[in-house]
């Protein structure tokens, strides 16, 4: 994978305005934050178990295959190709990835409060104080290098001159960090398959 | 611009501020379902804190650097993030945590909301051409 190779992007005239934020997706995403509140509010377990999972299995897959599958392809694209894939996938991780994290995280502390599973005498803790630290783990790299990488590669191709040494170095940081977290996740389909079936 | 090698190492110490409040973060939540020991979170939430000062003093050092990018960048990554920090902090508060271990846990999360759009915004703004030619 060549991700040093830089991005020569065409004339700012030519190019139309990267939407760093997609609009169209952010009353998505209020709705499922909306959920995730009722949900720890009403304490109610399916609407729990509901948004832990489905924003869970989606973290996983979405870094699994990002990182693990899209990340090579970005790496092995033509300069303009990869240009044009960064400006149309990278917003839509934006709105994607802090959401299903949201949902993931907060209704699996409340299903952690709900169960029990957090109590010293419960089978299922040690498995998930693993689980903790595994997210923790991610959670800096994704949030102190991933994140901050999409962001400036967009807001650079955003330029009237685009530099494009700075988009080479940051695709590269988002590629490795996100090929890191994807086999990370690994860890945690193990953990949490175990603590489903304790 | 801000060359790769002038520029402080302020996102690397806002890094380090960031996983110290995740290990607090860690601790306290293995302990979320009795009164949690409280020594290692309070260590981490005050380290956290310290090295997120030390990063924006490290950054308002910086002649020429972008502020008007930091603050754009900055603020809808603080409101992503804020939104996220509330809905932790509110399954504490729903679970009935008070008093010391709420102020603790209440705490790491502010230090967490404000080191992920600081991380953000100064990745983006270092590279900003600033108007003073900095």
């Amino acid at each position: 994978m060549n991700v040093q190779e830089t991005i020569e992007a065409p004339p700012a005239e030519a190019r139309p305005k990267i939407q760093i934020v997609p609009l169209a997706g952010l009353p998505v995403a209020a709705v499922l934050i909306g959920f995730v509140v009722y949900a720890i509010a009403t304490n109610k377990f399916w609407p729990l178990m509901f948004c832990h999972v489905a924003g869970g299995a989606l973290w996983t897959s979405i870094d699994l295959f990002v990182g693990l599958a899209v990340g090579p392809i970005i790496g092995s694209m033509s300069p303009p190709a990869r240009a044009e894939f960064t400006a149309k996938f990278m917003p839509k991780m934006v709105i994607i990835m802090p959401t299903v994290v949201t949902m993931t995280l907060a209704t699996g502390l409340q299903i952690a409060f709900h169960l029990g599973t957090l109590s010293p005498n419960s089978t299922a803790r040690n498995w998930l104080i693993a689980s903790m630290i595994v997210v923790g783990i991610m959670a800096v790299i994704a949030l102190g290098v991933l994140e901050p990488a999409n962001i400036t590669v967009l807001w650079e191709m955003n330029k009237a001159n685009p530099n494009p040494e700075i988009i080479g170095r940051m695709m590269k940081r988002f590629v490795y960090t996100a090929g890191i977290t994807g086999v990370m996740q690994v860890a945690t389909l193990v953990i949490m398959t175990r603590v489903a079936t304790i | 611009m801000n060359g790769e090698q002038n520029f402080p190492k302020a996102v690397e110490i806002v890094t380090v501020s960031l996983a110290a409040v995740v290990v607090g973060g860690v601790w306290f939540g293995a302990h979320a379902t009795s009164r949690p020991p409280l020594l290692l979170p309070t260590l981490m939430l005050i380290v956290g804190a310290v090295l997120l000062i030390v990063g924006v003093l490290m950054i308002a050092r910086v002649a020429g650097f972008s502020w008007d990018t930091w603050v754009r960048v900055g603020r809808w990554a603080l409101l992503a993030y804020v939104i996220a920090a509330g809905m932790i902090e509110f399954a504490f508060v729903r679970n009935h945590t008070r008093g010391a271990p709420l102020a603790v846990v209440t705490g790491m999360l502010v230090v967490f909301a404000l080191d992920v759009p600081f991380l953000i915004a100064t990745t983006v703004a270092r590279y900003e051409e600033s108007p003073a030619g900095g």
